[in-house]
């Protein structure tokens, strides 16, 4: 029988309002929703600040002057344990997203903020891509690849002794320290 | 949120749970208020039962850099969870302040995580 690619494919899509009792929310809707391809605690760690810190932007940035605001995200689990999240705000939008997504560059520093949202969401994630225009709101999209967990069964070859059980692959990632 | 601890000169503040934007606004004040009412000379942040962080973290101990320079003290970092301590240093903030371990006594604390000792 075809196994196909579309196998894997789950979706889902959440709207919240722009609050920051919020960020917390949809962090912990992300993690639960990966958790299904069983990703390290790193990766999870990782995708986790990379959510909170877009979801932040929303809250910080895009609707700093305009209440009732509402974030959608949005997550795929795509083929080869590709993982896609859709984070988009009706807000201000972004005038200059180069400049924006320069670290310690920061348009909020009387709320204390670093200026590092999008160098950790870059350096947490696989790809990040920002589309914006100004008065309509912004798009952000983030890409990470999660690392192979289990063994390909080999196409057509007779691998009949190969048990479930046997499929498991050792953790092949760094573990935690401490 | 936040447990202090005061010895000598010494403020010790251990931070508990997520820290975010949400979280964080709180923490600063609280922290904020505890410095101002007794003369410290050293504030450490204590992250070993931080769970979550995010820039907001940053931020967080930026700023209480900036508070503390200007009473002529000092910001230390102690026990920060692996992750955590990897946003630390994708900030530079391993630079700013020291890292220490406070499951030793103070004076005999080592630092234990400069942006120089990195291997």
């Amino acid at each position: 029988m075809p196994k196909t690619k579309l196998k894997y494919f789950n979706e889902m899509s959440v709207t919240f309002s722009a609050v920051s009792e919020n960020e917390a929310f949809a962090r912990a809707v992300a993690a639960s929703f990966i958790s299904e391809l069983d990703p390290l605690v790193s990766e999870l760690a990782e995708i986790k600040t990379a959510v909170s810190e877009a979801v932040t932007n929303c809250i910080v940035h895009a609707y700093r002057n305009i209440p009732n605001g509402s974030i959608t995200m949005l997550i795929r689990l795509l083929p080869d344990r590709r993982v896609y999240i859709k984070i988009r705000d009706k807000g201000c939008g972004i005038s200059n997203v180069a400049q924006a997504m320069e670290p310690l560059f920061t348009t909020a520093p009387e709320e204390e903020r670093a200026g590092l949202g999008f160098a950790v969401m870059k350096s947490f994630t696989d790809r990040l891509t920002v589309k914006s225009s100004v008065g309509k709101g912004t798009a952000l999209v983030m890409e990470k690849t999660l690392q192979e967990r289990l063994e390909r069964e080999d196409n057509g070859s007779s691998e009949a002794n190969s048990s479930a059980k046997s499929r498991r692959k050792p953790r092949s990632g760094t573990p935690m320290r401490q | 949120m936040v447990v202090f601890s005061l010895k000598k000169h010494t403020l010790t503040a251990a931070l508990n749970g997520e820290i975010d934007h949400h979280s964080a606004m709180q923490m600063r004040t609280e922290i904020d208020r505890a410095v101002r009412e007794t003369p410290v000379s050293l504030l450490i942040l204590d992250f070993s039962r931080v769970t979550f962080m995010d820039s907001s973290g940053i931020g967080l101990v930026m700023g209480r850099y900036k508070l503390m320079s200007e009473l002529g003290g000092e910001v230390a970092i102690a026990d920060p969870p692996a992750y955590i301590a990897k946003v630390m240093r994708l900030s530079g903030l391993d630079r700013l302040c020291r890292t220490v371990s406070i499951a030793k006594p103070l004076d005999l604390t080592e630092v234990t995580n400069n942006a120089e000792n990195k291997a």
